[in-house]
């Protein structure tokens, strides 16, 4: 690790200023992801600039009916969340699906959003990668890839975004709140992480000093019918091999309304579209989840050694829609 | 001093101590190797294992992905702090009852994680096996495990740790 300057931010304006103003400085969260990088020779900034200590640390009621939640509420502390509970559980199950309860009380919610991929060639700074290195060539495409995309990849990168926080927000079209230096901008969560594309280098669509503030969910009645799965190698404390986060709005048989985002499927938080767009005004039945999880992976392109995910996905996707619509749903 | 060293205060287990660190030392590595408090064990160092977890502020936090300058004015209790008086806590005891060791390099963040646990679960904190969020479910075993998958025990003491834990929590729970 190289030796860093360590400034903690006053204010949120000049917290930005002077992230923008150098290439090689870096916001810290919590840590949890951004120590380990610079631990492991990813990440090398010559200036921490400290945000945890800005007044960003609140979940507040919108005049909508929606929440805002500050960058500094912790993972743990969003979870826990009376309100966030009450009306959005599929978002408090996805953050206590994810890392550890120690961790949890660390991590931040921008620091989430932003955390990087968990490819192990990315992390072995002794294999190419280009997202560490662009035009380095991709280690994952002649190594194991059990962990890799089924959607969306490119020859460039194989990699999927390891956040189970990004996929309920994805699901719940949060709208993610960004200062920069001009002034603020927003983001919708589906719209923050990107396809690799010809860039793996890039993740999301944020530039370098541009500070994530807040997180707002959109009032959303039926998203307290919703729900997060997770499937991965042990019971607890690992990553994804497939999420699921969904919210179903069912009524007389039928399907009125309905939110679907898949984790560790892809480079992105992948919003099910087209699953949402077969389901909506048809019959809330077994069959019609099926055939819409069918529409989704219809494109996927599984690698050799996740291949297995296309099933564990439709899989998943059903039984999490079945548990919605109530287990007796034809 | 350079811009790449700060002078921090940290109260650690009830003492205050000050020091100048270098700003890429952990939180883990200032306390042992600098404050030679050596309760907290470096396991992974990439907070995988849970065995530098302390109470940052009175809650749970593994250490080694922390710097030290960020936590400047905190207050750290350790493993060897929740003793008071020379008296065990109530979890060291119940360790010891249960065989919930064998090496004991894991116990110490065993010991703080599960004190941050049974004050989560107090609060009414919801995990990823409870059946409903909006709920604060009761301590039974399954959610025990699941509160303490951040914790792993290379002796694969678990069966005895949950044990030590449940009776610690049933102690904790109202009577009815
Ligand atoms: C062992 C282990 C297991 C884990 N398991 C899971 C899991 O199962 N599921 C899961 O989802 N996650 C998991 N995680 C990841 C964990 O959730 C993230 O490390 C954490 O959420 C990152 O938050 P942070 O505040 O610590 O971010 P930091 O490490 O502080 O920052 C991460 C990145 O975000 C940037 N950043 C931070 N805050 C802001 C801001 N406000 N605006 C702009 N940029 C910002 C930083 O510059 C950095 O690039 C695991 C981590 C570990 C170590
Ligand atoms: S899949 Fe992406 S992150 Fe992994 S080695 Fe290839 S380029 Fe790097
Ligand atoms: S040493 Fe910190 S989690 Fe392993
Ligand atoms: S008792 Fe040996 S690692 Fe847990």
């Amino acid at each position: 690790m190289i030796p860093f300057d360590y400034r903690r931010a006053d204010d949120v304006d000049s917290a930005v200023a002077t992230v923008t103003g150098n290439p090689r400085a870096a916001f810290l969260g919590g840590g949890t992801n951004l120590v380990d990088h610079m631990k492991l020779g990813i990440a090398e900034p010559e200036l921490l600039v400290d945000v945890t200590g800005l007044p960003l640390d609140r979940v507040e009621e919108l005049p909508d009916g929606g929440l805002r939640i500050g960058t500094n509420v912790r993972n743990s502390d969003l979870a826990a969340h009376p309100l966030v509970r009450e009306r959005y559980p599929v978002l408090a199950q996805a953050v206590l699906a994810g890392a550890s309860g120690q961790l949890r009380n660390l991590a931040t919610t921008g620091g989430n959003l932003l955390q990087r991929t968990r490819c192990v060639y990315f992390q072995d700074v002794t294999t190419p990668c280009n997202k560490r290195t662009p035009g380095e060539g991709c280690a994952a495409l002649h190594g194991y890839t059990r962990y890799h995309a089924v959607l969306g990849a490119s020859p460039h990168c194989v990699a999927v975004h390891p956040s189970d926080l990004a996929v309920a927000l994805t699901a719940l079209d949060a709208v993610v709140r960004v200062r920069r230096a001009d002034g603020e901008r927003t983001v919708r969560a589906s719209a923050l992480h990107r396809l690799p594309g010809a860039h793996a280098e890039r993740d999301t669509v944020l530039e370098h000093g541009e500070l994530i503030t807040a997180v707002d969910l959109p009032p959303l009645r039926f998203a307290a019918n919703s729900r997060y799965r997770k499937a991965r190698d042990r019971a607890s404390y690992a990553f994804a091999l497939v999420s699921v986060a969904a919210a179903l709005d069912v009524a007389d048989g039928r399907v009125r309304d309905v939110r679907l985002a898949l984790g560790g499927v892809a480079h992105k938080p992948w919003h099910a579209t087209l699953a949402e767009h077969a389901m909506r005004g048809g019959p809330a039945t077994v069959d019609a989840f099926q055939a819409a999880a069918d529409a989704e992976l219809a494109e996927a392109e599984p690698l050799p050694d996740n291949g297995f995910k296309l099933k564990l996905a439709r899989n998943m996707i059903v039984s999490a829609l079945r548990g919605l619509a109530g287990e007796d749903a034809p | 001093m350079a811009d790449t060293e700060s002078e921090i205060t940290l109260l650690v287990d009830g003492v205050r101590r000050s020091l100048a660190v270098d700003n890429r030392v952990t939180l883990l590595d200032a306390l042992r190797d600098r404050l030679g408090v050596t309760s907290p064990k470096k396991g992974c160092d990439h907070g995988q294992c849970g065995a530098c977890t302390v109470l940052l502020d009175g809650r749970r936090v593994t250490t080694c992905l922390t710097f030290a300058v960020a936590c400047d004015g905190a207050e750290v209790t350790t493993s060897a702090g929740l003793a008071t008086d020379g008296r065990l806590h109530p979890l060291h005891q119940a360790f010891l009852d249960h065989d919930g060791f064998q090496c004991g390099y894991c116990t110490p963040g065993q010991i703080c994680s599960a004190a941050g646990l049974l004050d989560e679960a107090g609060a009414g904190w919801p995990s990823a096996v409870t059946a409903d969020v909006r709920t604060a479910p009761a301590l039974d075993e399954e959610e025990i495990r699941e509160r303490m998958s951040g914790n792993l025990c290379r002796c694969g003491a678990y069966v005895n740790i949950v044990a030590a834990i449940s009776e610690v929590a049933a102690k904790a729970e109202p009577a009815p």
